[in-house]
C-alpha cells in the first residue's frame, strides 16, 4: 500500500499529488513513469513522474481529472492509500552531452516537462521553455517553470494569459532568427507533439517527444503502448517513452490513443455520478 | 474383483456442455468423483520400467502415488505428488501430458488404447487435498541464508518453495500486482481458476516466503543491488517468456489488433470480462487468431466467451498444431473455426480517411494465403509454402496475434555480465547457473517460450544448485 502525503490542485481539472513510495524514490529520473491501481479493482494506468524526493522516499504526480481512474485518485484524501504503485518504469531522458535545449510543453504534459526542464538546468544546460495552454484557468507551473529556464515563454490559445497562439508560434519565431538549439524536447498532447517536430523539422533540430499511448503491464509485455517509430514497431515502454519525434508516426498514435473512447466515456460517467453521490 | 481395471479407454472427464461454456468463464473440466478416480487409477497396471516417472519433467512418482490412489488413499497421494511437485492443482490442469507421462504409458502403446489418466488423476488429488486438508505448510527452521527470486510465475514459485523448505529466506519479487506470473496473467480462469494459484502462492507464504509485488527488478533494484545492499546470497531469474511477437505484415497497428498476451492479460488478469471492469477489452463481432499454441487457444476461447465467431488461423495442418490436444477438441467443441494451412498476408483497415470518423482507423478484414506442407524442415515439421495467387480475406473486427513470445531483455540490459544467448535467453549451464556467479536463473527466461512444468522442474534443479552453492560458500 502507497499512502498519499499530500495533494493539492493545480487549476480545476489537474491535481498533484505525493506519494509515498522509497524504493521508487530512491531511483527515479526525469522522463520514467509509474503505473498506479487506484483501487483493488482498479484499471493499471501509466503516469509520468513529476518529480521525487529520495530523502522523503516520495514520488510526485501530476494528473489531469479526465477519466474515471484518475477522478477517482483525484477524490483520495491526504493519509489514504492506493494499492499499488510501480516504477520508475521506461528510459530516463538523456540529460547530458547537451548545452542548450528548448523545452516545448502544452497542458498537463507540462507536469512532466517540468521536471526534465529541472533536470537539464541542474545539469547546467540553458534551458528555454514554452509552455502552452487553452486558457489563463488551466495554467499551471509557470514559476517553476521560470526558476529552471534561462527564458520562458506563455502561451495561451485563447490570448487570456501571456501571449495569444500555440506553443510552434514562439517556437518558429526562435528557430527563425537562427537560435540554435541542441534538442527541443516536447511533452504534450499528440497533436501538438505533432506539429512542434513538424516545425522543428524544418529547421533540421533534432526532437525528442515523450509518449504517453496506452498502456497495461508497462513492462514489455502486452505490446499495447506498441508505436511505429522510422517504419518500426516499438514498445513505449521499454524502448521509450521518448522517441526521435521526426521518427513517430503520430497519427497512428493519434488513432491507436481513442481506441476505449467509448469505454472511457461510460467509465467517466459513472465515476461522475458515483462521486457525486458520495458528496451529496 | 479384479486387480486391475483393463478398460481400454481412460474415464472420460466430466465438462461443461460445450454451447453453455462457451458464454462463460467457469472452469471447463470438472474434474472426477473419488469413485471415478478410483476406477481410473486401477487401470494403472503398476509396470516395472515406470516410463512415465521418466517423462516426467519433476520426475514425481507416477505409480506409487496412483497405487494410493486406487486404495481411496488420497490424502497419502498427495503427498507422494507433493514430494517433486510445488503446483498439482495447477500441472494437473495445464501439463501436456500427451507428450510427457501420459505419452510414454504402457497402457496407450497398443492401437485403439488409451494411457491412464494421469493428469486428471493428479488434478483429482490436488483438488481432493485443497477441500479437505485445512492445514497449512509450517516454515522450516531458518538457516539465516537469504535468496531473492524474480519473478513469481511456475519457475519462480517452484524454486522459491523448495529453497523455504530447506530453510532459507526467500523474498519473491513480482513486477505485477498479483503473483501467479503466466498462471495468472496467461491463462485463463476457465482452464485454471485464479483462486488454485491464489492457494498454491498462500502456502507458499505459509512456508515462510515473502512476496513482494510492483517490484520490477533491473529498474527499481538492479540483481548487482540485490547482492551486494540487500544483502541476498542468491538470486534466482525466473522472469519469463514475457514479449509478444508480431509477424510485420502491414495492419498491424491498427486498432483492434492485439497480441495474445495484451488480450489475455486484459481479460485474465485485470478480469476485463465482467462487466464491471474498470479495464476495457473489444468484444469483437468476428476474430482472427493468427497461430496454433496453446495461448492461441486460450485467446480464441477468451474471445469466444466475449461473444464473437472466432477463426483460428494456422500456417500448417491439423498434426502440426503446437496447442495441448485437449485444448484444440475443447475449442472445436465450443465452435471455434479452424482456418488450416492459411497465412495472413496483411490485416485491412476500415474504409474511411477522415480521421474524426469514430470507424477510423480500425480492423476491417484479415487478408490470408493458403498454404501447402513441403518437406519436414530441421525442426522436423513440414515447412509451409504459400499457394501461389491464393490470396482471400475473411471479414474480422478483430485481430489476435499469438506467435509466441521472447525472453524479456529488461535483466539483460541492466545487469552487467549476465550473458544471453540469440534470441535473448539467458545463458545458463545444466543447473542453471548463468555468468555471474550466485546468479541462477530457469523456466522460460532461460529457454524461451515452452511449459508450466518445464519451469518448474528448472525451478526444481535451480534450488538445488542454489543450496549446493551457499553451503558450499
Amino acid at each position: 500500500m502507497y499512502q498519499i502525503v499530500s495533494k493539492k490542485s493545480l487549476n480545476s481539472t489537474v491535481m498533484q499529488m505525493e506519494i509515498y513510495a522509497p524504493f521508487v524514490a530512491k531511483k527515479a529520473k526525469a522522463g520514467q513513469f509509474v503505473i498506479l491501481r487506484v483501487d483493488e479493482d482498479g484499471e493499471r494506468i501509466p503516469l509520468t513522474v513529476a518529480g521525487y524526493d529520495r530523502e522523503k522516499g516520495t514520488v510526485t504526480i501530476i494528473f489531469q481529472l479526465v477519466g474515471g481512474s484518475t477522478m477517482r485518485l483525484g477524490a483520495k484524501n491526504v493519509g489514504e492509500y492506493i494499492p499499488d504503485f510501480v516504477g520508475p518504469l521506461g528510459r530516463p531522458t538523456k540529460v547530458d552531452g547537451m548545452k542548450k535545449v528548448c523545452v516545448v510543453g502544452g497542458g498537463v504534459g507540462c507536469a512532466i516537462a517540468l521536471p526534465v526542464a529541472r533536470a537539464l538546468h541542474e545539469q547546467g544546460v540553458e534551458v528555454t521553455s514554452i509552455i502552452g495552454f487553452r486558457n489563463k484557468d488551466l495554467v499551471i507551473l509557470e514559476e517553476e517553470f521560470t526558476t529552471y529556464s534561462s527564458k520562458t515563454y506563455m502561451m495561451t490559445d485563447d490570448g487570456s494569459y501571456g501571449e495569444q497562439g500555440n506553443v510552434c508560434v514562439p517556437l518558429k519565431t526562435l528557430l527563425e532568427q537562427g537560435e540554435r538549439f541542441d534538442e527541443v524536447i516536447t511533452i504534450g498532447p499528440l497533436i501538438m507533439m505533432k506539429f512542434v517536430c513538424l516545425t522543428t523539422k524544418e529547421y533540421g533540430v533534432k526532437t525528442i517527444a515523450s509518449m504517453n499511448p496506452i498502456m497495461i503491464d508497462g513492462t514489455g509485455m502486452c505490446g499495447c503502448c506498441r508505436l511505429t517509430v522510422g517504419g518500426q514497431m516499438k514498445f513505449a515502454c521499454v524502448d521509450g517513452p521518448e522517441f526521435d519525434g521526426h521518427e513517430i508516426d503520430f497519427d497512428e498514435a493519434i488513432s491507436r490513443s481513442n481506441a476505449y473512447a467509448e469505454f472511457e466515456k461510460r467509465e467517466r460517467e459513472t465515476s461522475c455520478n458515483l462521486l457525486n453521490k458520495e458528496v451529496e | 474383483m479384479a486387480k486391475f481395471n483393463m478398460n481400454p479407454l481412460k474415464n472420460s472427464m466430466p465438462t461443461q456442455d460445450p454451447m453453455v461454456r462457451n458464454g462463460n468463464f467457469k472452469e471447463v473440466a470438472l474434474g472426477y468423483t473419488a469413485e471415478m478416480a478410483i476406477d481410473e487409477a486401477k487401470r494403472c497396471i503398476g509396470c516395472k520400467n515406470r516410463p512415465c516417472v521418466a517423462a516426467c519433467p519433476v520426475n514425481i512418482d507416477i505409480p506409487e502415488f496412483i497405487a494410493k490412489v486406487a486404495e481411496g488413499e488420497f490424502e497419502a497421494a498427495y503427498q507422494i505428488i507433493a514430494k517433486d511437485s510445488s503446483l498439482p492443482a495447477v500441472c494437473g490442469r495445464v501439463c501436456p501430458q500427451e507428450t510427457q507421462c501420459e505419452g510414454k504409458c504402457t497402457r496407450g502403446i497398443k492401437a485403439g488404447c488409451e494411457s491412464v489418466g494421469i493428469g486428471r488423476l493428479e488434478r483429482f488429488v490436488a483438488d481432493w487435498h485443497n477441500k479437505n486438508v485445512k492445514e497449512t505448510p509450517t516454515p522450516a527452521a531458518k538457516n539465516g541464508h537469504k535468496v531473492a527470486v524474480i519473478g513469481s510465475g511456475p519457475a519462480g514459485l517452484t524454486c522459491a518453495g523448495d529453497l523455504a523448505k530447506l530453510g532459507y529466506d526467500v523474498t519473491v519479487f513480482e513486477a505485477l500486482h498479483v503473483a501467479g506470473g503466466v498462471l495468472v496473467y496467461g491463462i485463463p480462469e476457465f482452464r485454471l481458476p485464479k483462486d488454485i494459484v491464489k492457494k498454491e502462492v498462500d502456502n507458499l507464504k505459509a512456508l515462510g516466503v515473502k512476496i513482494q509485488t510492483n517490484m520490477v527488478i533491473g529498474r527499481v533494484i538492479t540483481i548487482e543491488e540485490l547482492k551486494t545492499e540487500y544483502g541476498f546470497d542468491a538470486v534466482f531469474i525466473g522472469s519469463g517468456a514475457g514479449l509478444p511477437k508480431f509477424m510485420n505484415i502491414p495492419g498491424e497497428s491498427l486498432k483492434g489488433v492485439y497480441s495474445a498476451n495484451e488480450f489475455l492479460t486484459r481479460s485474465n488478469l485485470m478480469k476485463a470480462y465482467e462487466t464491471d471492469s474498470r479495464t476495457p477489452i473489444q468484444h469483437g463481432k468476428c476474430v482472427a487468431v493468427v497461430g496454433g499454441g496453446n495461448v492461441a487457444m486460450d485467446a480464441a476461447r477468451t474471445a469466444k466467451r466475449l461473444g464473437a465467431e472466432v477463426h483460428i488461423i494456422y500456417r500448417r495442418g491439423e498434426e502440426e498444431l503446437p496447442a495441448r490436444r485437449e485444448e484444440i477438441e475443447h475449442a472445436k467443441e465450443e465452435g471455434i473455426v479452424f482456418d488450416l494451412l492459411t497465412n495472413p498476408t496483411k490485416i485491412l483497415a476500415t474504409e474511411t480517411t477522415n480521421p474524426r470518423d469514430p470507424s477510423y482507423g480500425w480492423v476491417s478484414g484479415i487478408e490470408c494465403v493458403r498454404m501447402e506442407l513441403g518437406e519436414p524442415d530441421e525442426s522436423g515439421r513440414r515447412s509451409p509454402k504459400t499457394v501461389v495467387g491464393s490470396e482471400f480475406v475473411i471479414p474480422v473486427d478483430c485481430v489476435i496475434m499469438s506467435l509466441g513470445t521472447s525472453p524479456n531483455p529488461l535483466l539483460k540490459a541492466t545487469t552487467e555480465g549476465l550473458e544471453t544467448l540469440r534470441r535473448g535467453e539467458i545463458a545458463v549451464d545444466e543447473v542453471g547457473k548463468t555468468s555471474i556467479e550466485g546468479v541462477y536463473c530457469g523456466g522460460d527466461a532461460a529457454t524461451g517460450a515452452a511449459t508450466v512444468i518445464k519451469a518448474m522442474g528448472a525451478g526444481k534443479i535451480a534450488a538445488k544448485a542454489i543450496d549446493e552453492y551457499i553451503q558450499n560458500k
